[in-house]
């Protein structure tokens, strides 16, 4: 089943053209993995979903984003209820400059939650499936900026996760972080995939192969190949997939 | 949607209270040049700027002497400020150590802020029977006024070029220091050239501060409409002449206040627009 | 070989060294000098008397001068903060950059900042009292001296927003808050000491203004009853003392009381400065 469904989507920047002619259906509750070398379209693309694209100057867009079989393009669509359904995780950790428990709280807040009850059920609960609990809970009011890089990601993921999204899009969300981190944050996006939808872009294929169910090969603002993971590893279909990822271009 | 409504209530909201400095423009310019130029078409525009007599109860109106005065006050003011600024400037971004530093820059911080009216009585109590005193005449002259003027732009000329100095790349110290030139050399012969557009811009600034300056000059220039023959003399500026005779100025008398106001304005504009040609082609 | 002995410094390099010695301390003798002459010729006068609540011939008190100064920085606050404010989120938060309008609001901000404040007198007087009718009063004052500092708290407001991180806003906007939630919960409140510091320099150029008042709020020695009534600032009361030409002593102790002020204001502003590159 899919529930992200992208038909003919041409983006321009001005005058250049970043993304050409894109169809690509991504499915429900499984990690796909957005990969190609630098400046392609991944993370263009991944903007697309929760119209991101929308805050920069002469961008243009032609074709049709469906997201559960409605187009989010269409004039009329709530964006901030877009944004709130399709949670994004940027590639710096950026958590805002307030404690760890209003970061959190600041997507609930924003979308009406008023109880204080379940303010702090939902915080918990995010804190807890970014597995961050146990190391912040004691600490709920301290500064986020004080957490380690590893840690500001996670609060972000939690962030992310407690407005209730039913997608998650996460723009090469470990490629700031040490090993460790990344390690653990590899873990926590499999566990999430339970949940939720989710799209990773990601420069390193070894993170790909790790985690990913499919994978999607991006060049020059054109999707060359799209598979399972494993195929698209083993078996590509196209020559230029097979030179990335042996390594001969990157 | 509500909220979608709300965003475009306060879009526009915030709109026009950007819209004000535009209204207020507006405003300003109707009400100075609507009666400025009911004014020149009675007076006659080359006999107001190049009249040498201002004798209202005669209805004589040239401000001939007080552009003078204003030109003559500010190039005293710059002779007086820019030197020192600009070598104090130096001082303090590339000689001055830390500790010192956190003395000095509060210390001129401090100057930028006292009112115009302080000075000016310090200069009525302290300069002007200083110059009566030693050097001859009133004490009330284009040189006290100049003196004074000097010192209350110091702060502006000094912060800017301050700043510019410092701004400029470390690649160009190093360079000349690399070639064996001492620190002084490296500092005036490479930084400070490199600096130019801004110690500019710091003048120009000092200038746009000196022309528009009124109660300071008021106190210790003499105010006298006539053009000086020697710095001992009594000078009277454009912000003067509107200041001092606005009380009682009645008809054609106002008028001619207002039409001077007109023509300190377009003064600052030409300065402004001087200013951004030459940022322009220093670049 | 290399000559690693200190070699005697050459001419100029020894003159320019002095010379910059020389400014800096020219400069700084000029300051201490100038405040040091009014503190020590002002302290001696400054009476009790002149605090009293009126201002008579004998006491030549400040006391009403200072209140309303602090009125008249109030409400000119009142009237320019918010549109201030307005206008640097509309030109940083909403407009489009190459909006013909924000051209404008541009050009007309700097052209108010030029204009010196005898200009802005004149035009008040034109303006409220010839053209609207108002007496000299405060709010006519206040009215003028918020035009004069609308391009200041404009520019700090700007720079303060400017200066928050992008990612802040993109984080906020990913989480699917609006535009105004945005700019009121996360922008804003990490905005506020630049914008208080512009306020706080507006506060000084108010207490220190003395042309673009006289012929709009008046020189009356007294507390007005009403907005619409005249009253003096400690500035004007400065220069109202001077015209009289009588009272020496006094006006040393109100020049005191001036720099005392401006003193207070700048280290207030300075101490924010100091928050805001800790947090």
């Amino acid at each position: 089943m899919n529930n992200i469904v992208i038909e003919n989507l041409d983006l321009y920047y001005d005058d250049n053209h970043a993304l050409k002619d894109i169809n690509i259906k991504i499915p429900l509750k499984e990690i796909t993995a957005f990969i190609g070398p630098s400046g392609c379209g991944k993370s263009t693309l991944l903007r697309t979903l929760n119209r991101m694209n929308d805050l920069i100057e002469d961008c243009r867009i032609s074709g049709r984003v469906y997201i559960d079989q409605e187009d989010i393009y269409q004039s009329g669509t709530d964006i901030n209820l877009l944004r709130k359904n399709v949670g994004m995780v940027f590639q710096k950790p950026n958590p805002f400059p307030m404690s760890i428990f209003d970061n959190v709280a600041f997507g609930p807040r924003t979308h009406g939650i008023k109880n204080k009850k379940e303010f702090y059920a939902i915080v918990e609960r995010s804190l807890r499936q970014a597995a961050i609990w146990d190391e912040v809970k004691d600490n709920l009011n301290k500064s986020a900026l004080s957490l380690s890089g590893g840690q500001q990601q996670r609060l972000c993921i939690a962030r992310a996760l407690a407005v209730d999204p039913e997608i998650l899009l996460m723009d090469e969300p470990t490629s700031a972080l040490d090993p460790i981190s990344t390690n653990k944050i590899e873990e926590l996006i499999i566990e999430l995939k339970e949940k939720y939808t989710i799209i990773i872009v990601t420069h390193n294929m070894q993170q790909a192969v790790r985690i990913s169910d499919y994978t999607a090969f991006f060049l020059l603002g054109e999707i060359i190949e799209f598979d399972k993971t494993e195929t698209i590893f083993s078996i590509p279909q196209d020559k230029r997939t097979e030179d990335y990822i042996t390594g001969r271009f990157g | 949607m509500k909220s979608f409504n709300k965003e475009k209530v306060m879009q526009w909201v915030f709109l026009l209270t950007a819209s004000t400095s535009i209204i207020a423009v507006g405003l300003i310019c109707i009400f100075l040049f609507v009666n400025g130029f009911n004014a020149l078409t009675e007076i006659g525009l080359w006999n107001f700027i190049s009249g040498t007599t201002w004798r209202p109860n005669n209805d004589i109106y040239g401000i001939f002497p007080m552009i003078v005065g204003s030109v003559y006050v500010t190039a005293g003011a710059i002779l007086f400020g820019v030197p020192l600024g600009i070598f104090t400037a130096i001082y303090m971004a590339r000689f001055c150590p830390s500790n010192l530093y956190k003395v000095l820059k509060p210390a001129i911080d401090l100057l930028a802020g006292i009112p115009s009216i302080v000075y000016g009585f310090f200069g009525l109590m302290v300069i002007v029977p200083f110059i009566r005193n030693n050097l001859g005449g009133n004490g009330n002259s284009l040189l006290a006024a100049s003196i004074l003027l000097g010192i209350m732009i110091l702060p502006t000329i000094i912060g800017i070029s301050e700043s510019s100095i410092r701004a400029v790349d470390k690649s160009y110290y190093d360079g000349a220091l690399a070639l064996g030139a001492s620190h002084e050399r490296s500092v005036f012969f490479s930084v400070l050239p490199a600096a130019k557009s801004g110690l500019l811009a710091a003048v120009i600034l000092g200038v746009g501060r000196a022309i528009g300056e009124t109660m300071a000059v008021i106190m210790i220039a003499g105010n006298q409409p006539i053009i000086p023959n020697s710095i001992f003399q009594g000078v009277r500026t454009l912000t003067a002449n509107i200041v001092l005779e606005m009380g009682y100025a009645a008809d054609l008398h106002r008028l001619a206040l207002i039409a001077t106001a007109v023509v300190l304005f377009v003064f600052i504009l030409l300065i402004n627009f001087t200013f951004s040609y030459v940022k322009r082609r220093l670049r | 070989m290399f000559q690693t002995k200190r070699k005697k410094l050459d001419q100029l390099t020894i003159t320019l060294n002095i010379l910059v010695k020389l400014s800096m301390i020219m400069t700084f003798i000029i300051i201490i000098f100038m405040i040091g002459y009014i503190f020590i010729n002002g302290i001696p006068h400054l009476k009790l008397s002149m605090f009293s609540f009126t201002y008579t011939t004998d006491n030549v008190s400040l006391f009403p001068a200072m209140i309303n100064t602090v009125t008249m920085t109030a409400i000119t606050l009142l009237i320019a903060a918010p549109l201030g404010i307005g206008t640097a989120i509309y030109l940083v938060e909403y407009a489009n950059k190459k909006n013909k309008i924000v051209g404008l609001i541009r050009i007309t901000t700097e052209t108010l900042a030029g204009i010196p404040s005898i200009v802005y007198g004149l035009f008040g007087y034109l303006f409220f009292l010839a053209f609207i009718g108002w007496q000299y009063s405060i709010i006519a004052g206040a009215l003028t001296l918020s035009i004069m500092i609308l391009p200041l708290i404009i520019r700090t407001t700007e720079e303060a927003l400017i200066a928050i991180p992008i990612e802040y806003r993109q984080g906020s906007y990913g989480l699917g808050a609006g535009r105004l939630r945005t700019i009121f919960r996360i922008v804003l409140p990490s905005a506020v000491p630049g914008v208080l510091a512009g306020i706080i320099l507006s506060i000084g150029r108010i207490v220190g203004e003395t042309a673009a008042l006289i012929f709009t709020a008046g020189t009356v020695a007294k507390i007005p009853d009403s907005l619409f009534s005249s009253g003096r600032t400690l500035a004007v009361h400065m220069y109202a003392l001077y015209n009289e030409g009588l009272y020496v002593n006094e006006s040393y102790a109100t020049a005191v009381v001036l720099l005392v002020v401006v003193i207070a204001i700048n280290a207030l502003s300075t101490f924010i400065a100091k928050r805001f590159k800790k947090g």
